[in-house]
């Protein structure tokens, strides 16, 4: 599949998730949410942004607990905890907010 | 998933066989994988142009090496004592989800072309007397879809009365497929990432040395002790091999927490390995000797390298099928370990022998609250063995958790030990586009859970396997319990392990 942004195709797999992590931009985490069905807020872009940082350092998505506790450092100790982080991406902060920020899709026994 | 329809659940006693609804999951495949993925694994890229000779070629070729699987297309008679045994036609409806079925699909290309009268009658277009039938685009279609709605879990062997084994007719199914080039992409692309990065998730040293250092600062936060989680120590006792999801993902993660207190409690070296960061072997589902090998060999190349005498596999089923069952064939002889301990050894085989020798101390308190059941995995379970006596696997885990809370509850026993039912998204089913055929495979388990939660207030189930504990954090909410339900083995006696003052 593919995703049309500003009158550029942008190459996908099957799933939805990029085939080229450099594609991506702000426009196409919005059109990829839509799909989603996920109402883009600061708070959801606090945690794409973090993931965006992270895969950039390490190649990989970081752990759940990682992430929880970088969001309870960014937006406080009530929000860093899985059940907030899925009230954001309901169908899993690992999945689908990976697919939004763009990056791969975290394979294996998760 | 809100079009997805969730089957009703009942009471486990009075299960009944369900309606037969033909062709109901007729469509449900997982995507094939790219000419990347198989290429990687050193099958050909996509379905080869003469698939047809070389499916058949392959087929012979198997039934030669495997006399198991030769045995099985012969001998069964049709009884019918598996139809109603697995979880995925208990949960479709779809006739061709019996376990009878299923195996028919690679019977009847059998018969077709290894059979007299097969091969006669076949000739002149009257094969379906004798149940054999042309292997065709369609049929390896039909394969393609129901050998991928099979878990291979082993349920219907157990009620067989010639022990056919429908686990091992999939697997074979799948290797001939990618022999073809028609691969199955979750597997396929995970076994990539072991050979390219070293474990199922892809993550890198450097990553999982950050997440290793996080949990040990969590570990102090909460024990005000130093816990480490060593990595590549050399000269250490134990090697834990363990599932790459233990780093990674919840509930999973709280087990590894309980094997690393464990360690600490016990004043055991230890260490985790960054070229063995998986304990999984999904070689396994897909029907390869050859890939199983050399997933495996990294676990022997490890434990040399780093000098260590022992090792432990962390919670995994399948991957303790292979370590129990197979470890020795593969990467054997194990002659370098200490021929004191079993080799290789479950951590639950370890943290039992503490409990029984007082090497460790539980308090119950630690999980206050809580009612426990199990779900065996089913590898674990039909597959392998702990301890040094019969239904080991059963009992240690049992024992482990018992010691650990308050009050601990068996479902159904149609339902546990050796009757096990699949969570639902083993055999390499746990990818998102079978969320369906997942969703309704899980309702025998569910439903079980469902009656002990009414009957005995059960609040959590336990399980010991990374693929259980995926699967369950995904389909207990569809079924209206809390995703947080399912825990690992080793959270249980993390919460309860008394450190420190322990003369």
């Amino acid at each position: 599949m593919a995703y049309e942004v500003n009158g550029k195709s942008i190459e996908a797999d099957e799933e939805g998730f990029l085939v080229n992590i450099n594609d991506w931009n702000e426009e196409l985490a919005g059109l990829v949410a839509k799909d989603e069905g996920v109402d883009m807020t600061p708070e959801h872009w606090e945690v794409v942004n973090f993931l965006r940082e992270y895969y950039a350092e390490y190649q990989i998505a970081p752990a759940v607990r990682v992430l929880t506790k970088a969001i309870a450092k960014k937006m406080g100790p009530d929000k860093g905890n899985n059940k907030y982080l899925y009230e954001l991406f309901p169908y899993g902060p690992g999945k689908q907010a990976c697919k939004i920020a763009g990056l791969p899709k975290p394979t294996g026994c998760v | 998933m809100a079009d997805i329809e969730i089957p009703t659940l009942g009471d486990p006693d009075e299960r009944a066989i369900p309606c037969l609804k033909p062709g109901a999951m007729a469509a449900s495949k997982p995507y094939v994988a790219a000419p990347a993925h198989n290429q990687a694994l050193g099958f050909p890229g996509e379905l080869v142009p003469d698939w047809h000779d070389k499916a058949i070629g392959r087929m012979g070729e198997l039934l030669g090496k495997y006399r198991s699987l030769q045995v099985f297309m012969d001998i069964c008679v049709k009884c019918g004592a598996c139809t109603d045994k697995c979880h995925y036609f208990l949960g479709t409806g779809d006739p061709k989800n019996m376990p009878v079925a299923r195996q028919d699909l690679f019977r009847s290309v059998y018969r077709r072309y290894f059979t007299p009268a097969g091969k006669a009658l076949g000739a002149i277009g009257l094969g379906k007397l004798v149940g054999a039938r042309e292997f065709t685009k369609d049929v390896l279609d039909e394969w393609f879809n129901y050998f991928h709605q099979c878990s291979q879990c082993r349920r219907c062997s157990v009620f067989c009365p010639y022990g056919i084994d429908t686990a091992e007719v999939s697997m074979a199914a799948r290797d001939i497929m990618d022999t073809i080039g028609h691969g199955h992409k979750y597997a396929n692309e995970i076994l990539g990432k072991v050979h390219k990065i070293g474990n199922n998730l892809g993550l890198p040293g450097p990553a999982l040395i950050d997440n290793l250092e996080g949990l040990e600062e969590d570990l102090k936060d909460e024990t005000g002790l130093d816990i480490r989680m060593p990595v590549d120590d050399a000269g250490a006792d134990i090697l834990l091999v363990t599932p790459s999801a233990d780093f990674f993902a919840e509930p999973h993660v709280l087990g590894l927490m309980g094997y690393a207190k464990v360690f600490h409690a016990a004043g055991t070296s230890w260490t985790i390995s960054t070229k063995a960061t998986e304990a999984a072997n999904f070689a396994l589902f897909i029907g390869s000797y050859e890939q199983m090998q050399k997933v495996a060999m990294r676990i022997r190349e490890a434990a040399l390298e780093l000098g260590v005498k022992r090792i432990v596999f962390g919670e995994c089923g399948h991957a303790w099928r292979v370590a129990y069952s197979f470890l020795n064939t593969l990467i054997g002889p194990m002659d370098f370990l200490d021929p004191r301990y079993p080799k290789p050894q479950h951590i639950l085989e370890f943290t039992w022998d503490l409990i029984k020798r007082g090497g460790i101390r539980l308090d119950k308190s630690g999980n206050d609250g809580m009612v426990l059941t199990f779900h065996d995995s089913c590898n674990v379970a039909r597959a392998s063995r702990m301890g040094d006596f019969a239904g080991g696997q059963f009992v240690i885990p049992r024992e482990v958790i018992k010691a650990c809370v308050p009050k601990f509850v068996d479902m159904n026993p149609d339902t546990t030990h050796e009757k096990t039912f699949c969570c639902g998204g083993g055999g390499g089913l746990l990818t998102d586009e079978l969320m369906d055929l997942r969703i309704k495979g899980a309702a025998p388990r569910m439903e079980a859970l469902a009656d002990v939660t009414k009957r005995e207030g059960v609040t959590h189930m336990a399980s010991i396997c990374a693929i259980c504990k995926a699967q369950f954090t995904k389909v207990l909410p569809v079924y209206g319990f809390d995703r947080e339900t399912v825990v690992s083995v080793h959270q249980l006696v993390s919460n309860a392990i008394v450190l420190g003052n322990n003369d």
